[in-house]
């Protein structure tokens, strides 16, 4: 006898149905987009919100952590556009052209739209649904369709960034998206597209900042597809609201002689999904795939990571740093897989997670999975409280306790943050570093 | 009243009695050498006065400048102008060793009530004291310790002491490791600090040392206590006769 499994539905799953339901025949796009909505729907509402039976999400229960769906956000009044005045202060004194979106939609007349460098093209991607090239040849190609969070991204994605740079084209500011939430407790679906030409060059960074006192939810995609010998380093800021859930996924496709960098700073939300989905699929790129994440009280930050070495001689180096506090809880899975003929592949990953306290949990998940012969892989991961020998001889030193320790945890991170190639950007992070430590110890 | 006073003091690691009813006066301008064999509470005292961690003292007192040195937390203890060069410096990945220094001092001054060094005062001082010692530049752009060798390491720490201009400074077998030309220089930066303010107390299991840091007075430590005291002549008959009739048991 067969037990055919019937799952209940959770509040917040019946509320994704009756949103998408209600939503669909308004969200924007042409048919074709239509129905990639509908099979990307169709995909969740068989597999449900991901939870702890589904390997992939075994440490963060989404299904368990989402008690609720919230209603898809409205269109930003003028109140919320003035309240986005003042976001972006996470990136200090970065000079960045500044893309903004307020509850998910692009608000032209808060952006830094003039002035573009030869080669840069920006649009939006409610307007580019409707039949756009670029999209038509690339939404949806580069992120993982089978995942659930990407399925219900691509079902509800409302707006977000297009970007084209042009082959060869150097952009010389780096480009900002700068995602706000306002005050009310909404979702929003945003859906990015970057699509970078040979040889081109571009820093794009992606922040994500909204109300302490919200409960908003957030469900926000990059897809990224870097051409041949392109330089493209990426830098995500993760400083959501304290009540708020987001889950985010950076999906790339790499192409031949690259360098590609990715970092994400994780600090605000209370829970946390980051994943990314990086697909090496020319050969010779060289790959910087960091992160650091500072979390406290009751804060979940996952970071799931997949490295896909698909063309040969590709080398990619992954280092990951956590700081927990109080009873935070950090995940970190990464996934390195190199496929058939992607001889001399050299990757190195490296995880390690600075308990602060006795309650805190880490979880840290590395994997190798190797289907060639000749390369070189290798992964390291620890876990541990500060080092008291090294605590007591800067205490020795007249060094007090506090102090003490903030200058152990800014070297631990740094050895992430460092991998950023942005100086401005560097000292930014290293300042939310220690306005993060100043909090504590006060 | 003496700098340093400690009285009867008994200390413990994890349950095991290690120092065992030890006294010590020293005097503001006087060095006081501490000898003994391997396992005699050389370290265990040093790491004391500087309040590590799990080394619990269990009875008598330790007087520091007329203060109770174990009502003060170690950042507070060198502040007050206690110094303790490790004779294991450690490596910290990751903090720049200008930064290091500058983070030290500046507690120190602030814990004092001093006004913090200006970035070019600071630099200024570094590179005089690092001068003095063989220090190059690149070494103070290191991370602190980080591929240092040796003695590398143990100049470090003296050029932490001069830069941090201590009252008390507590050398523990700053000698092991280093080669005779190292020694001269850690040696010469030593003696260059020697002032009528000032005291050392040097720690080491050989004579070698005093030679280059001449001691006024020089206590043998054995089984975790004072056993003998004497001139720096002292050392010198332990150079020649070895420590074992200081480690049977002294008649009462």
């Amino acid at each position: 006898m067969n037990a055919e499994v019937t799952t209940i539905k959770t509040a917040a799953e019946t509320a994704l149905a009756t949103a998408f339901n209600q939503a669909r025949a308004q969200l924007p796009g042409d048919n074709a987009v239509a129905a990639q909505r509908k099979a990307a729907f169709d995909l969740f509402a068989k597999e449900g919100l991901p939870h702890r039976r589904v390997e992939d999400w075994k440490y963060t229960d989404l299904r368990a952590l989402m008690r609720d769906a919230k209603p898809l956000a409205s269109p930003p009044d003028a109140a919320a556009k003035a309240r986005a005045r003042t976001a972006g202060k996470l990136l200090g004194d970065v000079e960045a052209r500044r893309l903004v979106f307020v509850d998910g939609a692009f608000v032209p007349e808060l952006s830094d739209l003039a002035g573009q460098e030869a080669g840069l093209s920006i649009g939006s991607l409610a307007d580019a649904l409707g039949g756009d090239a670029t999209v038509a040849a690339h939404l949806g190609k580069v992120a993982p369709a089978g995942d659930v969070a990407v399925a219900l991204n691509t079902a509800l994605m409302g707006d977000g960034a297009v970007i084209r740079v042009a082959a060869g084209a150097t952009i010389g500011r780096p480009l900002h998206l700068l995602f706000v939430a306002a005050d009310k407790p909404a979702a929003t679906f945003t859906r990015s597209l970057v699509v970078v030409g040979e040889g081109a060059r571009v820093m794009l960074i992606e922040s994500h900042e909204g109300p302490p006192g919200s409960d908003y939810q957030v469900n926000a995609a990059v897809e990224l597809v870097v051409g041949e010998r392109a330089h493209v380093d990426h830098v995500k800021i993760i400083g959501e609201g304290a009540q708020a859930l987001h889950v985010s996924t950076l999906a790339a496709a790499v192409g031949a002689k690259a360098r590609f960098n990715t970092f994400t700073f994780t600090i605000g939300g209370a829970v946390v999904r980051n994943q990314m989905f990086l697909n090496l699929d020319g050969e010779e790129t060289v790959a910087g795939i960091r992160g650091a994440t500072l979390i406290k009280g009751q804060q979940h930050a996952d970071t799931t990571l997949v490295v896909n070495h698909i063309a040969r001689s590709c080398q990619s180096r992954e280092v990951f740093k956590t700081v927990l506090d109080g009873e935070a809880h950090g995940v970190f899975q990464g996934r390195i897989i190199v496929r058939h003929g992607a001889q001399k592949t050299d990757a190195k990953m490296m995880t390690q997670a600075l308990l602060l306290s006795d309650r805190a949990e880490a979880d840290n998940k590395p994997e190798l999975e190797i289907y060639a012969d000749d390369v070189q892989c290798g992964h390291g991961a620890t876990a541990g409280a500060l080092d008291d020998e090294l605590k007591f001889y800067l205490m020795a030193r007249g060094i007090p306790a506090v102090e003490a320790e903030a200058l152990l945890i800014q070297a631990f991170l740094g050895e992430a943050i460092e991998g950023i190639e942005h100086a401005g950007l560097r000292e930014a992070l290293m300042d939310q570093v220690a306005e993060w430590l100043k909090a504590r110890g006060s | 009243m003496a700098l340093l006073e400690i009285k009867n003091l008994h200390v413990e690691i994890d349950g095991k009695e290690i120092l065992k009813g030890l006294d010590l006066a020293v005097n503001a301008g006087e060095v006081h050498a501490i000898m003994g064999p391997n396992g005699s509470g050389k370290s265990t005292l040093a790491y004391v006065l500087a309040g590590k961690a799990d080394y619990e003292p269990t009875e008598g007192e330790v007087r520091f400048d007329g203060r109770n040195l174990f009502d003060m937390a170690p950042d507070e203890r060198a502040a007050a102008g206690l110094f303790l060069a490790f004779q294991y410096p450690l490596e910290i990945p990751g903090v720049a060793t200008m930064t290091f220094l500058r983070t030290a001092l500046n507690a120190q001054r602030k814990k004092r009530g001093e006004g913090e060094l200006s970035t070019p005062e600071f630099i200024k001082k570094v590179r005089e004291v690092a001068a003095k010692l063989n220090i190059d530049q690149d070494m103070l752009r290191r991370a602190v310790n980080v591929g240092f060798s040796g003695g590398e390491k143990k100049r470090n720490e003296v050029l932490q002491m001069a830069l941090l201009e201590p009252r008390l400074a507590v050398l523990d077998e700053t000698d092991s490791g280093l080669d005779i030309d190292a020694l001269r220089i850690v040696a010469d930066g030593v003696n260059r600090l020697r002032t009528p303010q000032r005291a050392f107390v040097v720690i080491t299991h050989y004579q070698r040392l005093l030679n280059y840091i001449v001691p006024d007075v020089v206590h043998v430590l054995s089984r975790g206590r004072i056993v003998k005291t004497g001139g720096k002549e002292l050392a010198l008959e332990l150079e020649a006769r070895g420590y074992h009739e200081y480690q049977e048991e002294v008649p009462a």
